[in-house]
């Protein structure tokens, strides 16, 4: 192969200015790359300031977490092993049940929010929409209504976790029967099946194990999410944990935390499993 | 009507079919006993979360009425001054309503800064040590799994009331979901130009920075958006112990029954979030469409 002779400038500058848009892209992504972060300096400084940050307090405040973490040790029941172990059981049966009364009402209104299968586009406007609003509400927020509602309790909790979780749910399920190859349904309609009967065979195969994942899945984040609605009353680990840093008991707080930590891990490592049996490796990763 | 199949005989159709109804079967039994299962799980659940469905439908009606009694009173006649009255506080709240922005943006900045510093040394396939990396990610599940609202209690003790208190307390739960997301990314990336700069002699950071980074920084940065969008969530609640921003009014709002301020308030959040919503999904959308992965 005989070596390719060098390029002369006149050339070069004629590839130069067969190519200027290349170059001049790049030029303007360059100040997009600079001007992006200056940017975000710019409204960070402003952030702060208008937050009007105690930047004084906060070796006063460093100081007295420092104190705090050194409170957590050795972490200790502080008596009651069998309270915390009732919350953490609450906690628990608040994920599930919450999670499974969003499974059952989200799985119908799905199928009038999804595409393929809504009987009319108005409708699924609509029922977006009211998924939409339901889901921008937090859970802790629901929860705080549920509790003028039935009263203080894990009851209030797994309402509350019932219906946030039913905006979110809707719309992942409703995603899940979009994406469903269309071509099993309509070998069903083909062969003289009804409606409900491409449904049945030609759609729900597809999308059950997608669902079933995300039930799972979202167990899991409920579970989290079920320590902390506590702190309005509404049951599980959340009300004991509130107490004890209001009343700077920090051993316990750790033996809480803890106990969370661990219970989390399990039921991660359980709901894996079963992601695995159910879907497969792949649709995992 | 000819056909080109062969009649399966009658004898082999008969094993054929008991094949089948077996396979059936054995798929029912299972069924059924995940369903058994379940159904334990549930009664065990119900008993201990005192699930009590009379309460439920003699105070049903309470839920629904609560929804009337938060209604503003709205008429045609006098329909100015009626939402005037209505958003009575609109100033103060449009201000702690920019305070929960800024709060779930600073969080979202702290969090996605330490993540990304971090996540390098977490990633099975670039970290340079292993235990250091065990215990990256041991790092990441407790700022996850610890909830942010505990995060916040503890913080509102040690700085006092404030907007500083949720900022640290999002950006700490944010820093462990991106920092487990950050990390999960890197592990997925292409090899070759990690290889191709670590042949030419480039060290741990070179190798981050010229091998690794420029293929993750699109999902990288389309995670961080999401996660803005559901700080701005989480900030509307840290406000309810005192960390800042609107959760503060609401939750009074809540407690004390100021029923037209609890629909103010809370219609305020919900155009908020919608519009965080419909801005950084164009930019997701636009951020996935550059990815230079193949």
């Amino acid at each position: 192969m005989s070596p390719r002779p060098a390029m002369r400038p006149d050339e070069a500058t004629a590839v130069l200015a067969r190519h200027r848009d290349l170059f001049d892209e790049s030029l303007r992504a360059r100040a997009l790359a600079l001007g992006g972060p200056l940017g975000l300096f710019g409204f960070t400084i402003f952030a702060i300031w208008w937050l009007e940050m105690p930047l004084a307090q906060i070796w006063q405040g460093l100081a007295s977490l420092a104190k705090f973490v050194a409170l957590m040790f050795p972490p200790s029941t502080g008596g009651h092993l069998d309270l915390l172990l009732k919350a953490m059981g609450e906690t628990l049966a608040i994920a599930l049940l919450g999670t499974l009364i969003a499974t059952v009402i989200a799985f119908p209104v799905s199928f009038l929010a999804a595409r393929n299968t809504t009987p009319h586009a108005a409708i699924r406007f609509v029922v977006r929409r009211c998924l939409d609003v339901i889901r921008s509400v937090d859970a802790l927020i629901w929860a705080l209504v549920f509790v003028g509602v039935v009263g203080l309790g894990p009851f209030a909790g797994i309402l509350a976790i019932a219906v946030s979780d039913t905006g979110a749910l809707g719309k992942l399920f409703s995603e899940a029967i979009e994406s469903a190859d269309e071509r099993t349904r309509e070998s069903v309609l083909a062969s003289g099946g009804t409606g409900f009967l491409a449904v049945r065979f030609g759609l729900l195969p597809q999308v059950l194990p997608i669902i079933a994942g995300q039930v799972l899945y979202f167990i899991e984040s409920n579970v989290r999410s079920a320590t902390i609605i506590g702190i309005v009353g509404a049951g599980g680990i959340g009300l004991q944990l509130s107490e004890q840093i209001r009343t700077y008991d920090f051993d316990q707080v750790a033996f809480a935390v803890i106990m969370i930590l661990i219970t989390v891990a399990a039921i991660d490592w359980i709901s894996g499993k079963l992601r695995f049996a159910i879907i497969g490796r792949r649709a995992v990763a | 009507m000819p056909s080109s199949l062969p009649i399966v005989s009658q004898a082999r159709l008969e094993v054929l079919v008991g094949d089948y109804q077996r396979v059936v079967m054995r798929r029912r039994r299972q069924s059924f006993l995940v369903l058994a299962i379940l159904a334990v799980l549930i009664l065990l659940a119900g008993r201990i979360g005192e699930v009590d469905l009379n309460n439920l439908v003699s105070n049903i009606s309470n839920f629904t009425s609560y929804f009337g009694r938060i209604m503003p009173k709205l008429s045609v006649a006098h329909f100015g001054a009626d939402v005037a009255d209505w958003y009575w506080n609109i100033n103060g709240w449009l201000k702690l309503l920019f305070d929960t922005i800024l709060i779930a943006y600073l969080g979202t900045l702290i969090g996605a800064g330490g993540a990304f510093l971090i996540s390098p040394l977490a990633a099975a396939n670039l970290a340079p040590s292993t235990a250091l990396r065990w215990s990256i990610k041991r790092v990441f599940e407790f700022c996850r799994t610890v909830p942010d609202l505990v995060f916040a209690l503890m913080f509102v003790s040690a700085f006092g009331l404030g907007p500083f208190a949720g900022i640290l307390a999002i950006s700490i739960h944010s820093f462990g979901t991106l920092g487990k997301l950050f990390t999960e990314a890197l592990e997925n990336i292409d090899m070759k130009p990690v290889e191709g700069v670590r042949s030419t002699g480039g060290r741990f950071a070179e190798i981050v920075r010229f091998g690794a980074l420029p293929q993750v920084m699109s999902t990288f940065a389309s995670y961080t958006l999401l996660r803005f969008e559901i700080n701005v969530r989480s900030g509307s609640v840290v406000g309810m112990v005192g960390a800042g921003g609107i959760g503060q009014d609401l939750f009074v709002a809540i407690r004390k029954f100021y029923y037209t301020d609890v629909s103010a308030i809370l219609l305020m959040i919900i155009v908020c979030v919608a519009v965080i919503d419909l801005v950084t999904e164009r930019v997701r959308h636009r951020l996935s469409g550059q990815e230079v992965r193949p």
